[in-house]
């Protein structure tokens, strides 16, 4: 890292920084004009899937923590900005769903999601604050790999269930939906869904941004370390119970912003999008374009949940297979997914026997 | 004055067995104390009590007059003690320089933590040059051979500047070259602070013990210089085992020396 040729061989990967940067934008200004509304919208979608995979690989990628459940910070987060949107539409009446339910007064849990001030914020915090209280109470007693997943997985399946069981209080099975006001937008308007679309991509721009800060940060080596050796980080001095509690927090906060944006977006917040296959349709995102790399988690959100809706039209029954077969794949011949496979064909191509960057050497450990 | 490290009446039980059964130990500040044993006697057992990683169900572990038991392992670190394992377990995935910085870096507040690694630390080029290591900052640890993963791991320690090092047989599976450089780097370290060392060689043991303790089915039975523990009946009886009655044959420790581990029949027995 140090003399001349060090300095020399920083400038290149600085300037290919800049041009990926520059064509970033280029897409993300140029897309809203030349593709429909309806495109733009899924778009947007995936983009908030990305958002996900990105938190999900710090957690699972950088920190190892398997999480099967991560459906539940997303969840949380987006049933935050859903009672908002749904009390924002009710004035003050109460939400359509709990007059059809029985129910007569605004429960008091959701009176504070009255205010966009509160319910925002609490989007990120609340699956934050679930994902700290959970990691500090299971991380301390050593619970990890297998057993983390399957407890993660539990969760999702529980979260799901308590919704649909709480008909007046969540909407049940239905969920929230029929907003007819998204932050005195109008839901439908082509400019309301360009507005979600920057929006969209700029929360994937600063969750790529902030993780890889983590990452490339002594905290991020730190994580790697304890992925790798949990009880030796121990004995250099460090608490590693909280470097896991801090690390499955970010992950779970970068969900609930997720399921924040999705809700105006997709225009509905459901059990159905929150359980358990969802939770593992985040893992499969994050296991094919790469764990433990920057870029992967990127890829792979946007290439299979677009793969998904092409394939979805074209052969409904197909896609649950071919992902399923694909994540086989990835996990037994990939395990750095597609961006690991580019990595190695790079390499080949240009510059055999060269260091690789530092993001990628990090590489992939089993969970 | 008191020992930096006092270990009283430590026990510990797996399954109704002890595998230590009242340990009574006291380290001086600034000393090299060896422990050998036979397998099984309770040696790293006995580190891991100290270090926080088992938790006896008696007696008291006391460093510098603070007591360690109930203390959790990075705590304990932070009071100024360090380890290794028996098979080095540096960071494969991480480079040799960030493995030291990590060390390094383990009282640092969470702005240090947040930000990246720029340049090298002058304890850190301080340790690479001491573990030999300076050419290799940048190589990943996972790709460094068994004696330099030894190295980088006793270089971890230094950084950290500990007051008690202990060193769970930090020459197991090193050449003879290995090994010396080993000792020559350990009596340097043993400059600056104290150095619990368990190993079974009884060359590198002649070469830089002074004092000895030695164990026996989850106690000390002797302590002392290298010859007065071998001129102990009680040693030699544990160290000959079974094949006492071959009299006339004096240096049972040496017959141990190039076999590293001691017979079966000294195991503690598993009830």
């Amino acid at each position: 890292m140090t003399g001349g040729g060090a300095a020399e061989q920083r400038r290149h990967p600085r300037l290919r920084q800049g041009a990926v940067v520059a064509a970033t934008l280029a897409v993300v200004v140029v897309l809203p004009l030349v593709v429909s509304q309806f495109r733009l919208a899924l778009l947007s979608k995936y983009l908030v899937f990305a958002v996900v995979a990105i938190g999900l690989n710090l957690a699972w990628g950088y920190g190892g923590m398997l999480s099967l459940g991560h459906g539940v910070f997303f969840g949380l987060g987006a049933y935050c900005t859903g009672m908002y949107l749904k009390l924002a539409e009710a004035g003050s009446g109460l939400p359509d769903f709990m007059s059809w339910s029985g129910v007569s007064s605004l429960p008091a849990i959701w009176a504070p999601f009255r205010h966009a001030w509160f319910a925002l914020p609490a989007a990120v915090l609340v699956p934050m604050g679930v994902a700290a209280l959970l990691g500090a109470s299971v991380f301390r007693r050593r619970v990890r790999g297998a057993y983390f997943a399957l407890l993660t997985q539990a969760l999702a399946a529980a979260f799901a269930i308590l919704l649909v069981g709480q008909q007046g209080l969540t909407g049940g099975t239905n969920g929230l939906t029929n907003f007819s006001t998204v932050f005195g937008l109008e839901p439908g308007n082509p400019r309301t869904t360009q507005i979600l679309f920057f929006a969209a991509a700029a929360a994937a721009a600063v969750a790529f941004l902030v993780v890889r800060q983590i990452v490339q940060s002594r905290f991020g080596r730190l994580l790697v370390a304890v992925r790798d050796g949990e009880d030796r980080v121990r004995f250099l001095g460090y608490d590693a119970t909280r470097v896991k509690v801090v690390a499955f927090a970010l992950s779970a906060g970068l969900a609930g912003l997720a399921g924040a944006l999705f809700v105006p977006i997709v225009g509905i917040i459901s059990p159905a999008d929150v359980g358990v296959v969802p939770s593992i349709e985040m893992v499969v995102w994050v296991a094919i374009g790469g764990r433990a790399t920057l870029a992967g988690p990127v890829i792979g959100a946007l290439l299979v949940s677009y793969a998904n809706t092409a394939l979805s039209e074209w052969y409904p029954d197909g896609w649950l297979y071919l992902q399923g077969a694909l994540f086989v794949v990835a996990v037994v011949w990939a395990p750095r997914g597609l961006a690991g496979l580019a990595d190695r064909f790079r390499h080949l191509a240009w510059r055999p026997g060269s260091r690789r960057r530092a993001e990628v050497a990090v590489g992939a450990a089993s969970p | 004055m008191a020992a930096l490290l006092q270990i009283t009446g430590v026990e510990v039980g797996f399954d109704g067995s002890l595998a230590l059964a009242g340990v009574e130990l006291a380290i001086d500040e600034g000393e090299i104390r060896f422990l050998i044993g036979p397998n099984g006697a309770g040696k790293t057992t006995l580190i891991d009590v100290v270090t926080g990683l088992t938790r006896p169900s008696n007696g008291s572990v006391r460093f510098d007059n603070r007591e360690l038991v109930g203390r959790r392992e990075h705590e304990i670190v932070a009071l100024g003690v360090g380890r290794t394992f028996q098979t080095p377990s540096v960071f494969e995935q991480l480079s040799v320089v960030e493995n030291l910085d990590l060390a390094a870096n383990h009282r640092a507040g969470i702005r240090a933590l947040m930000r990246r690694r720029r340049g090298v630390a002058p304890a850190v080029a301080e340790a690479l040059e001491a573990i030999q290591l300076s050419d290799r900052a940048d190589a990943q640890a996972g790709v460094l051979s068994h004696g330099q993963k030894q190295w980088l791991e006793i270089g971890m320690l230094l950084v950290q500047s500990p007051r008690l090092l202990l060193l769970d047989e930090p020459v197991a599976g090193m050449s003879a070259e290995e090994r010396t450089a080993t000792g020559e780097l350990i009596e340097r370290i043993a400059e600056r602070c104290t150095v619990v060392i368990v190993e079974h060689d009884m060359e590198f043991l002649r070469r830089f013990a002074r004092r000895v303790s030695v164990m026996h089915e989850g106690k000390v039975i002797s302590e002392g210089s290298v010859e007065r523990v071998r001129a102990d009946p009680l040693v030699q009886e544990v160290y000959l085992g079974r094949s006492r009655d071959r009299r006339g044959h004096d240096p049972a420790l040496d017959q141990q020396a190039s076999t590293a581990e001691p017979p079966e029949t000294t195991e503690v027995p598993a009830r």
